[in-house]
């Protein structure tokens, strides 16, 4: 089975604290390490693990700067056979649909059974899977947590509200966004990345893929980011204070305002 | 016919000469001992490379020590005893059966310098050693058989019991003593019938008693029995010998060379691959142990020369809180696989499977905390910690991490710290206002100074630890000491990076680390974190000399510079717990109590589980990352014999100690009744 | 005029709260906007619900077909594509389901697309302003979304004011003729439910986690009582699990799981470092502890000195009694 995993180089939510820079309008990016999106990484482990069961190749794919490439080859590490680098200073600056615009222009030149994205990146919107089968017309599901390989389809898991698993019947070529928790994906070193340090990754601008530049970056993006604000933290605690009854009264008003009831 | 006819010069049926037997009978049985012997070589032939041929004078002082002294015997005292006495006896025996064997085809052989007086102060120390030896062998298999001590016990998991064959090699040493002493004594009573004389037998010996019991017996049976217990000794003797390599009894032969090539130096870790350089390893294609044959020779022969005494696995925190390891099985299952891939006749076997596919399991080599308890215990220095780390650098090496590790790994990899907390922030304990006013702490990334105080991570970033760093700082001003900190330049001393097998990590944090010590110009190292210690001392190269605070502050104290208040709180009762990394692997054990002690009144007790028998209170670094199955916590057992030992106040030298000790307190539910105190923060109260 | 659709989702012959929240949303990107509900499904229950929505919507189109009796995004969208005219603004929730339909479907009516939005700031021109948060909530952006040719947008469920009580009084309109081929690829099988037992605390929204402050197992029923109230489970710290009162997969902590809900009580927990680091997300965190100087106050956002055992149930009934 040929397998396309679509990861993308994101902010390390677990190891940064965000602040923004000076002028309040972007992250403060000097002290920020990146890495892989948590999510692709369990879907390039669930493609490693369905090619070591019924054979085939893993490509990881990105879109990004020269800088992507790092995260290509920690995938790589992990066991991805191939690797390709989308970038040309024409992408920046692309929405959603844009990004799954590039990744479709190269996807039709190669021919792939199964494509997997992460159900979510680090903007949190969970939407270049959807939009890259829908331009491709391939089926799709979203927040895939079980996948299970037949002849010519595959059964898969999505994972509902409540804990809940749907169960769908899906015909090949698809492309699925896994969730996390579909596996246990392997740790990869230093010395893992080292080893792949060498293996070539070709690297595709809008003109490879013939893309009018217009219908991608920033020109193409309908929907743009303005600014960044940071939510209101606070600076400790606002105790409540008052007789029980004040109290609970004052808290049950605020995890309503909050969405806790 | 005065004297009796030995097996040199009888004839069976008056016409077969036993010499001839004689003769046979030892080339089969140093064939078989010689073939046997070939095929148990033949792993260690293929195994890794080792290096232990260094420290000679250490090594021989081990051999003097450990292996003919059997100074370990005792910490197990019955065990011990009766072990010392068994050694003791085949060491002088030894001479007795090899002339034995001689007297087969020569009559009366003795070895030169045994035919006169010494022979007789021989005679008399062996007829005593092998009475003692029958002695000391029967109360075993009544402890083995009957009362069958805890320790070893096979659980289900582990495979078979080894009790029968304990027992039977009991038996046969016991055989070898009954007919040693059976040949002698006919020769004896035989002797004294026909010529009336008694020669001298030490009294209430075998020989003594079985004389006594043959003294009417006809000249003709004693004749017929002295050839038969003869043969009944040699046949032993050399199955014995053969059946020695088949199982634990094969210590008799290895431990001789196990503990001369015993560890010598503490604290560090093996080299990934002996020979290769760190800034080689990127040409290696494996790392660490994945197969049986990755393992060095040297841990090769400790898995022949496991006794199955079960007392590391006794020792191992790990064992004693349920959690999926025991020293002991690491070692015999190791061993069974060896037989089982070497066997006696035929090819050399290979499942093909990764050993922690085929005879381990994942969490059974991460759940070891490398505390040392087991390499400390073993009588025949025998090793864990370093097979421990060889294995995770295979697992590592195939991505086999758990991924509550890969949080913490990858944070180390991005930040230098395991919490993925900013590298700006390390030092921001320093910013504390209370604090910053009593002490400015210099940052050596532009200000200079003599000492460097190495703060490490969980002491730099954990808001409840960050206490220690801040009393550290004080005790070092008021002691006069010229120190600074790294600041954001420090990075994890990695010390349990190395031991959880991340090689590639650890070097990167070591080469940053030194880097940035070495800039600083220092001139000595003083860090309040015993696993930092240990890494900067023992597995960093090239470092100025470093110190634990506890070592400055005991010191300081000698040399009066240090003054101590009595003690504020004279009514509790403290008792101070060895950390392992201070302790066990670096040999510190009376410096803090001498400190705890220059407290006037301060009442101080003793854990019975103390200095190089402390038990670990969960382990550090890493290993508070990781998620074991266990039946109770470590702390918890720790914090219980603290209790037993009547302590109110539980010291200790080690940030992670403090953490999961403070933790086990709350969890045993003796919170208001035990507290858990740093030695800095005891100190800096009662500084004057 | 600015023309918005809003799919509402529904189970069981109910719909989800997010349909009374629409309105709200709709009405924070143009007050004068018309709105209409849209539903799809089969039988009476999609007859029950859209009657229902007829309160709150002036229009409610349903689809009825078969094939729609479960909700399968390739179908609805399907449907969807040939219903809703081009041009206009559609939403949906920001959950499972509207995650599976509504990206491709921006693709599908070539609209824009925005995610999980928690506020709208109005439209200027063909431009529409909205609030939405990255990196797992550590920071808010704003985005302008261009709807010249229509925008798909999800919304963060309980983020917009619901409408009370009757608001409208709408019609149904039956455009299932219009559905067109809703042959699919993909087929819904079944739903396995979660096993009973098996709580997973890192999906939850809201978390009432306990900590040593419970004192004792028993007590681990009044803190039961109300994670029922408030929909959710129980989870906890690291001593709890130490002391076998809940099984492992219920710890928060850098040992336990790492949880991202959007509201955290924490009940009496101290808020050590390693507890904390399991908690992402930049939750609203609720502290109740008795110890005025536990850690947790730090960061929490509401802090209460009370003790655990006797706050928990009067907050328990007080809930309950809404």
């Amino acid at each position: 089975m040929e397998i396309l995993v679509c990861v993308k180089r994101v902010p390390d939510t677990a190891e940064n604290e965000f602040e923004l820079n000076g002028a309040g309008n972007d992250l403060d990016r000097d002290d920020l390490v990146y890495s892989v999106n948590e999510w692709d990484n369990y879907a390039v482990e669930e493609a490693i693990q369905i090619v070591d069961k019924v054979g085939g190749n893993v490509t990881v794919i990105t879109v990004g700067d020269s800088e992507s490439e790092e995260v290509l080859r920690r995938e790589m590490a992990m066991g991805a056979n191939n690797g390709i680098l989308l970038s040309d200073d024409a992408f920046e600056g692309s929405d959603g649909k844009g990004i799954a615009a590039i990744l479709k222009a190269e996807i039709e030149k190669g021919k792939y059974d199964l494509i997997l994205t992460g159900a979510q990146a680090d903007e949190g919107a969970g939407q270049v899977g959807g939009m890259l089968a829908a331009m491709l017309d391939l089926p799709y599901a979203s927040l895939v947590n079980k996948i299970e390989v037949g002849e010519g389809k595959i059964k898969v898991g999505r994972e509902i509200e409540g804990g809940n698993q749907e169960m769908n019947e899906i015909s090949l070529p698809c492309v699925l966004s896994i969730q996390t928790g579909i596996n246990e994906p392997r740790y990869v070193g230093i010395r893992g990345i080292r080893k792949v340090a060498g293996v070539e990754i070709p690297v595709k601008s809008a003109s490879d893929l013939g893309i009018a530049a217009d219908s991608i970056g920033k020109a193409g993006a309908k929907t743009k980011r303005i600014d960044y604000f940071v939510p209101d933290l606070g600076a400790g605690a606002e105790m409540l204070e008052g007789s029980t009854d004040e109290i609970i009264a004052k808290l049950i008003e605020k995890l309503k305002a909050k969405g806790g009831l | 016919m005065t004297s009796i006819i030995g097996p040199a010069s009888y004839k069976f049926f008056g016409v077969f000469p036993a010499a001839l037997l004689s003769f046979i009978l030892p080339i089969i049985g140093i064939g078989c001992f010689t073939y046997i012997m070939a095929r148990r070589i033949a792993p260690l032939v293929r195994a890794n490379p080792d290096n232990r041929f260094d420290h000679i004078g250490k090594r021989i002082q081990n051999l003097i020590v450990i292996w003919l002294g059997q100074m370990r015997q005792p910490r197990y005292m019955l065990a011990g005893v009766l072990h010392i006495v068994i050694f003791a006896g085949f060491l002088i025996l030894s001479i007795r059966s090899v002339s034995l064997v001689i007297i087969g085809f020569s009559d009366g052989f003795v070895f030169p310098g045994l035919g006169g007086g010494l022979g007789l102060v021989y005679n008399f120390i062996k007829d005593y050693a092998a009475t003692f030896v029958l002695i000391a062998c029967i109360v075993a298999a009544v402890r083995r058989g009957i009362y069958k001590p805890k320790r070893y016990a096979v659980p289900e998991k582990y495979g078979k019991d080894h009790t029968a064959e304990a027992v039977f090699v009991l038996g046969i040493i016991s055989t070898l003593m009954i007919s040693e002493s059976l040949f002698e004594a006919t020769e004896a009573a035989f002797e004294f019938q026909k010529t009336g004389e008694t020669h001298f037998l030490a009294p209430l010996t075998l020989v003594w008693i079985f004389r006594a019991m043959l003294s009417s017996v006809s000249p003709n049976v004693l004749q017929g029995l002295h050839i038969f217990f003869y043969y009944v000794h040699d046949l032993a003797f050399f199955f014995f010998l053969c059946f020695l390599p088949m199982g634990k009894h094969f210590h008799v032969i290895t431990s001789i060379f196990n503990v001369f090539f015993m560890r010598v130096q503490k604290g560090n870790i093996k080299p990934v691959k002996y020979g290769i350089a760190d800034d080689k390893l990127d040409d290696l294609t494996s790392f660490g142990v994945k197969k049986l044959e990755d393992f060095t020779w040297k841990h090769m022969l400790d898995f022949y020369s496991c006794a199955d005494c079960g007392r590391c696995s006794d020792q191992c925190p790990a064992n004693a809180v349920g959690r999926p390891l025991s020293p002991r099985f690491i070692t015999i299952k190791a061993r069974d696989l060896i037989f089982k891939n070497y066997p006696m006749s035929g090819e050399i076997y290979d499942s093909g499977k990764l050993l922690v596919q085929d005879i381990y399991t994942e969490d059974e080599i991460w759940s070891c905390t490398t505390c040392g308890a087991c390499e400390e215990e073993c009588p025949l220095g025998i090793e864990y910690i370093d097979k421990m780390v060889d294995l995770r650098r295979g697992m590592v090496d195939e991505g086999l991490v758990p991924q509550s590790l890969q949080k913490p790994m990858k944070a180390l990899e991005k930040r230098g710290n395991p919490y993925g907390k900013m590298e700006k922030k390390r030092a921001e304990w320093a910013e504390d206002k209370e604090f910053s006013a009593l002490c400015q702490v210099k940052d050596l990334d532009g200000e200079t100074a003599d000492t460097l105080y190495f703060v490490d991570s969980i002491t730099s970033y954990d808001d409840n630890i960050q206490n220690i760093a801040r009393k550290t700082s004080l005790i070092l001003k008021k002691a006069g000491v010229d120190f600074g900190i790294l600041g954001k330049l420090e990075k994890d001393s990695g010390n349990e990076v190395l031991r959880f097998g991340e090689e590639m990590l650890y070097q990167d944090l070591k080469s940053q680390n030194t880097e940035a010590i070495l800039e600083t110009g220092v001139k000595q190292i003083i860090t309040s974190d015993p696993h930092a210690y240990n890494a900067l001392k023992n597995d960093y190269k090239g470092l100025p000399p470093v110190k634990h605070i506890s070592q400055v502050v005991a010191q300081k104290i000698r040399t009066g510079e240090l003054d101590l208040k009595p003690c504020l709180n004279p009514e509790k009762v403290y008792v101070y717990h060895d950390p392992c990394y201070l302790g066990r692997h670096n040999g510190i054990y009376e410096d803090p109590r001498q400190a705890l002690d220059a407290i006037e009144g301060l009442n101080r007790v003793e854990l019975e589980k103390s200095r190089d028998r402390s038990f670990c209170c969960g382990g550090g670094g890493l290993m508070l990352f990781y998620e074991p199955e266990e039946e109770t916590r470590m702390g918890v057992l720790r914090v219980n014999m603290a209790a037993e030992a009547g302590a109110t106040v539980i010291v200790t030298a080690c940030p992670f100690c403090l953490v999961n000790i403070q933790d086990a307190i709350k969890v045993a539910g003796k919170e208001g009744q035990m507290e858990a105190l740093d030695f800095t923060e005891l100190i800096e109260q009662h500084l004057v | 005029m600015t023309q918005i659709f809003a799919y509402i989702p529904f189970s069981n012959g109910v719909a989800e709260d997010v349909a009374m929240e629409f309105p709200t949303a709709a009405a924070k990107i143009d007050k004068g906007a018309s709105l209409t509900a849209v539903l799809t499904g089969s039988g009476a229950d999609l007859d029950k619900v859209a009657n229902d929505m007829t309160g709150l919507y002036a229009e409610v189109i349903k689809i009825n077909h078969n094939d729609l009796a479960y909700p399968n995004a390739e179908v609805v969208r399907k449907a969807l594509v040939n219903v809703i005219p081009a041009g206009s603004i559609v939403l949906a929730p920001h959950n499972t389901f509207g995650m599976d339909l509504a990206p491709g479907l921006s693709v599908k009516m070539n609209a824009s697309y925005a995610a999980d939005i928690v506020d709208f700031a109005g439209v200027e021109g063909t431009v529409l302003k909205a609030s939405r948060q990255e990196l797992g909530g550590a920071v808010s952006t704003h985005v302008a979304i261009d709807i010249a040719s229509g925008a798909v947008i999800t919304i963060r469920p309980g983020s917009f004011a619901p409408v009370e009580g009757k608001t409208a009084s709408g019609a149904v309109v039956d455009k299932s003729a219009n559905a067109g081929d809703l042959s699919a690829k993909r087929k819904f099988l079944e739903v396995v439910q979660a096993e009973v037992g098996d709580v997973d605390i890192t999906k939850a929204d809201v978390l009432v986690s306990i900590g040593r402050g419970i004192e004792e197992q028993e007590n681990i029923e009044i803190a039961e009582e109300l994670a029922k109230a408030m929909k959710t489970v129980v989870s906890c710290s690291r001593p709890i699990v130490d002391a076998k009162w809940l099984e492992k997969g219920r710890q928060v902590g850098t040992s336990g799981k790492t949880v991202k809900p959007k509201v955290y009580m924490a009940m009496g927990i101290s808020g050590s470092f390693q507890h904390l680091g399991g908690l992402k997300g930049n939750p609203f965190i609720v502290a109740v502890n008795k110890n005025p100087k536990a850690p947790i106050f730090q960061v929490a956002d509401v802090g209460i000195v009370a003790n655990i055992i006797e706050f928990m149930p009067e907050l328990t009934s007080a809930i309950n009694d809404l």
